[in-house]
């Protein structure tokens, strides 16, 4: 896990462990170089315990200030890259000032854990856990080793679950009215729905509903928007007369989704809508965007 | 966008979807062989969005579309074997509804859907019904007629019907009906639409590529037809008026009409019939320009076959008072559709009297209540003058000519005769042509006087002038023929009944007499022979109906009197004399000697002032004489008068050898070889005499202008009479007569010989041959030849 460190020839390895880590579930993630590696995976109130092993090189030995672990939840934005903002810093001391000859494993728990957000990346801001190992050094700098998890929280079931409905339309040209089966979908869920045709006048192409994601960061007038599509899904083929009612039925598992965020930590939000798009013959577009909440439902739970 | 490009352009178009399907079904067979379903997946999904192209014309998309199919079959096996895709197929119904693009992906949700339904892990009507919803989605007219056709071609046998394996619970028909009905309707919706695609200047390609298209709705029609389990109950009730509630509304000529059509061959018989109210009040309510007849005419050849197939239906035709509904719809189609032709609203009328005459024979006022009909439509039109409404007029009327083998039947429907009023006078001919020719065909015999005023109301075309026709125009040989025609039918009215028989003639002889000179020559002698026969009748049956007013011969032969007076005046004095002579003989025959005498009368009186011409002279005199000479009615004083008069004109003929043998025809009216007749031997000498002298006359005036005396044919045919009345023992005819009158012709022959070379006569050298055999012969004739030397 560690060439790029191992390449610089450091006095030591360090290799973190979690206690847990043969059972534990792991999912892929994409990195900053655009690999994708498995991390564990963690949920809130976990407990987040393992052992660190510093293991010198041949007969090295690694003088230190002190060896600590923390686990850090932080939120990056990229037009401030590199600087992380803190909002979860749990420290646990490791190992006194001293000298290490030989390989030493040191054993950490962080005990049910409070990570209130979701491993999110994003377009312009992530937030990651991460928990660092730093083994103190006065000179030749200190020795860091990273362990990214994975923390996904799950949501209840809403109590309050209404349907979409809403009649749209252009006078005189095009009214439609559609229908959503829930305003709230976990991630596995599937949207069903209908598009009723009141009055048709124009020629169409076809009929898509998009899954759009909206990410904004920063606050007042830095606030960043972002908007992307993530799935563009074909509902219908050509013109339909009026009367005509098309089933929606879109499974939302094979899209890249994460659950809504609000207000995270006042940095950022994520938000998603279902974008109902009209494309007329001559290639316009009519459109209609209604916010959609995502939520994570315990797998076992879902469908 | 399909524009007007060529059709180069679409054969390219095609040809590059072809080879998009090809490029990408490769790579999803090599997905096939490696089981990877992620690849077959994506490449099928691929090589479907091939699918989705708008350039194509219907034709040329079916040709893509197969293509497709094929592939598509391969994928279906594999999706059917889960150990290659490790996927149970509830998921794998789930994971091909991913794809993005609706038309691959609901390709793809039908093929798996059909393998679903095949591992009976869900329901047949629950997959079924779910992917007959979703492909709403594809409102695309093409591309959505071919995708629901493919629905139901996958499901065609996974339908949930009774005794399939799919059956389901107690409701299960109703599943597979309503999966097809719905599959139906949507598919008739889209074919609808394609006439609103593109622009209207290309009408009418597209009414054409739309009817190309027709047979992929019209299947499900046929899969509803053969879906087990559809009982009358659930087709009355469900399928039929589902069926036509999408036609009707549909406003759609094309489709209506081809359902309309598909309707009536796809469901059996059986059903029509019991839900005849509805199909014909779903008839009534097609658009204007829809061929309705065609339609109508059609369900009823089809009741009319199934009548005929078994006489045990015929009693459901009754119970739904089958001919009334139909009776009725057509009326109101009629009715409703007033831009139908005349043709038209007569075609279906000719369907409707098929159709009657098949199911209900028996019921002569459902024939007439359909010409009645037909003539309150034919009186609101002008003048009929549509060939083809003619002819299916000709058809209306022919029917149940053909139909009842008693062509009396035919004349007893009151609005026959009206119907034909509407014909324009040739077909009018054709018309009682036919009529003629069906009763000489089937040699039936009308046998009332009420009877025959019908027929020959109906005929009253041939027997009359209708109106101011230019004689000049008419085909002689044509109108021959129809007169013939005529006279042939005067022969088919009988009745044993002389009474009856007497009216017949009666009313025949009053619509005759209006047919003027040219038709009379022929309708006249059959009519007189036809009451001759009569007479006869009533004089074989005796005399006991004598004293009855009506019926006696001396009426009869009164009325045959006016009637043959009448061809005196046409004028055709020849044709009279025969018939007189012809009655004067019957009136013989019935002992009647004043009226014989009455009738000899006029045929004198014709002789003398009418017949002028030398030959038919000659003729009329012989018949004269043969019929003089057979009646034995008249009392000597009367018959001398008429034996004078006819030997007076023999006698007075113009040419000398046609005197000669007109007088020695006379002698036979003095020996009559009968027992009790006439046997005046003196009288036949003289004339026989008088025939010499005017054959020496004859003989002298051939040798005074001509040089030569001419043949002695005369002499010889006088010598045969001779030996006539010899061998009838003639007491004043003497073997020395003969001898001298034989010598007499062997001068005459040699003094012609000067002339000429050898000529024996060969009748002359028969007759000596016959007296010779005689002679030799013995007996008491050979010793009555015995004096005559040869």
């Amino acid at each position: 896990m560690n060439y790029l460190l191992g390449a610089f020839k450091p006095a030591c390895n360090i290799s973190i462990t979690f206690s847990d880590g043969k059972n534990r579930k792991q999912v892929p993630m994409k990195k900053e170089n655009g690999q994708t590696a498995l991390v564990p995976l963690f949920h809130s109130q976990d407990t987040i315990s393992g052992k660190v092993c510093i293991e010198p090189y041949q007969g090295k030995k690694v003088e230190h200030n002190g060896v600590k672990v923390e686990l850090l939840g932080q939120i990056e934005m990229y037009f401030d890259r590199g600087n992380f903002y803190d909002f979860t810093s749990l420290v646990r001391e490791l190992d006194v000032p001293g000298e290490i000859y030989e390989r030493k494993t040191y054993p950490f728990e962080f005990p049910t854990v409070e990570m209130p957000y979701e491993t999110y990346n994003g377009v312009n801001v992530r937030l990651r856990y991460v928990l660092k190992v730093t083994v103190t050094r006065g000179y030749a700098g200190s020795i860091l080793e990273y362990q990214e998890l994975v923390v996904r929280n799950y949501a209840p079931l809403p109590d309050i679950n209404n349907s979409i409905k809403m009649e749209v339309g252009i006078e005189d040209c095009l009214h439609i009215e559609f229908e959503y089966n829930k305003s709230k979908y976990h991630l596995k869920d599937v949207i069903l729905g209908k598009i009723y045709f009141l009055l048709v006048r124009i020629k169409m192409k076809n009929m898509d509903l998009e899954i759009r994601r909206r990410e904004s960061t920063g606050a007042g007038a830095n606030t960043h928007v972002e908007t992307e599509t993530l799935a563009k899904f074909e509902l219908m083929d050509g013109t339909p007369v009026r009367g005509e009612s098309i089933p929606v039925r879109l499974f939302l598992a094979p899209y890249d989704l994460t659950p809504t965020h609000r207000n995270i930590n006042n940095k950022f939000s994520v938000k998603y809508y279902l974008n109902l798009v009209l494309v007329d013959e001559e290639d316009r577009r009519y459109f209609k965007q209604q916010e959609i909440t995502l939520y994570r439902l315990k797998e076992d739970a879902s469908s | 966008m399909r524009t007007l490009a060529g059709v180069e352009d679409e054969d390219k178009w095609l040809a590059e979807g072809i080879a998009g399907i090809q490029h990408n079904a490769f790579f999803m067979h090599r997905a096939l062989d490696a089981n990877n379903l992620r690849e077959v997946l994506k490449y099928s999904a691929l090589m479907l969005s091939e699918l989705r192209t708008s350039k194509l014309s219907p034709q040329k998309y079916y040709d893509l579309y197969m293509r497709a199919f094929d592939q598509l079959r391969q994928l279906e096996i594999f999706f059917k074997d889960e150990s290659r895709h490790g996927l149970p197929v509830v998921d794998l119904y789930e994971l091909v509804q991913h794809a993005g693009n609706i038309l691959p992906r609901m390709y793809l949700l039908c093929t798996v859907g059909s393998v679903y339904i095949k591992s009976k892990q869900a329901p047949s009507k629950d997959v079924l019904k779910d992917l007959v919803e979703m492909c709403r989605g594809v409102q695309h007219p093409i591309r959505g007629l071919f995708l629901r056709s493919y629905l139901a071609q996958v499901s065609r046998d996974k339908l949930p019907e009774i005794g399939s394996d799919y059956e389901g619970d107690a409701n299960t028909v109703m599943d597979a009906v309503e999966f097809v009905l719905q599959n139906f309707t949507e598919m008739n919706k889209l074919w609808v639409r394609i006439q609103h695609q593109g622009p209207g200047t290309v009408r009418e390609k597209q009414e054409k590529e739309r009817n190309e298209l027709r047979d992929l709705v019209g299947k499900n029609l046929h899969v509803l037809g053969q879906i087990e389990g559809v009982d009358l109950e659930m087709y009355k009730e469900t399928v039929l008026p589902r069926v036509l509630e999408q036609v009707v509304n549909c406003k759609d000529k094309l489709a209506q009409y081809y359902l309309m059509e598909c309707i009536i061959q796809v469901f059996p018989d059986e059903y029509h019939l019991q839900t005849l109210e509805t199909l014909l009040a779903a008839c009534t309510q097609l658009m204007p320009t829809v061929d309705t007849k065609i339609v109508l005419t059609q369900l009823m050849d089809r009741l009319s076959n199934y009548a005929a197939s078994s006489p045990d239906v015929l009693h459901e035709f009754l119970q739904v008072e089958a001919f009334a509904k139909l009776s009725n719809a057509i009326g109101k189609v009629i009715d409703t559709q007033l831009e139908m032709p005349i043709v038209g609203a007569m075609t279906l009328f000719v369907s409707l009297l098929t159709f009657t005459l098949r199911v209900h024979p028996d019921r002569l006022d459902y024939v007439d209540q359909v010409l009645g009909a037909c003539v309150v439509k034919l009186s609101s039109v002008p003048k009929l003058e549509d060939a083809r409404a003619m002819k299916q007029v000709v058809a209306l009327l022919s029917a149940p000519l053909e139909k009842y083998s008693d062509i009396v039947t035919a004349l007893t429907l009151s609005n026959y005769p009206r119907v034909m009023d509407h014909l324009d006078d040739g077909t009018n001919k054709v018309m009682a042509m036919l009529i003629i020719q069906s009763i000489m065909k089937t040699d039936s015999c009308i046998s009332t006087a009420d009877k025959v005023e019908v027929l020959f109301e109906l005929i009253k075309g041939l027997i009359k002038d209708l109106d101011e026709t230019n004689a000049e125009e008419l085909d002689e040989e044509d109108f021959q023929e129809e007169q013939n025609s005529v006279a042939r039918l005067i022969h088919m009215l009988d009745n044993e009944e002389p009474e009856e028989m007497l009216k017949i003639i009666c009313v025949v002889r009053r619509h005759l007499m209006t047919g003027g000179p040219r038709r009379l020559p022929f309708t006249v002698p059959p009519l007189v022979f036809s009451a001759v026969r009569l007479v006869r009748q009533l004089e074989s049956q005796g005399g006991d109906i004598a004293g009855e007013d009506s019926a006696t011969p001396r009426k009869i032969f009164q009325i045959l009197n006016q009637t043959i007076e009448v061809l005196t005046s046409v004028p055709c004095p020849e044709l009279a004399l025969r018939l007189y002579l012809q009655c004067a003989e019957a009136a013989s025959d019935c002992d009647l000697e004043p009226v014989a005498y009455e009738f000899f009368t006029q045929a004198f009186m014709l002789y003398e002032e009418e017949i002028a011409d030398s030959k038919a002279q000659v003729t009329a005199i012989h018949l004269i004489v043969g019929t003089l000479q057979r009646i034995n009615v008249f009392g000597v004083e009367n018959r001398d008068t008429l034996t004078h008069k006819a030997t007076g004109y023999s006698a007075r003929l113009l040419k000398k050898p046609d005197q000669c043998r007109a007088v020695y025809a006379c002698s036979h009216l003095f020996w009559v070889d009968d027992p009790d007749g006439i046997k005046d031997g003196e009288r036949v000498l003289l004339c026989l005499r008088r025939a010499l002298r005017i054959a020496n006359a004859a003989q002298q005036m051939a040798s005074a202008t001509r040089g030569s005396s001419g043949p002695v044919t005369l002499f010889v045919e006088i010598l045969n009479k001779y030996i006539y009345f010899f061998e009838k023992g003639n007491p004043h005819i003497t073997p020395s007569d003969i001898q001298s009158l034989i010598e007499l012709i062997n001068n005459e022959m040699q003094s012609d010989n000067g002339n000429t070379t050898i000529h024996s006569d060969p009748f002359f050298t028969s007759t000596l041959r016959y007296i010779k055999f005689i002679k030799q012969k013995g007996g008491l004739m050979g010793e009555k030849y015995d004096p005559i030397k040869l």
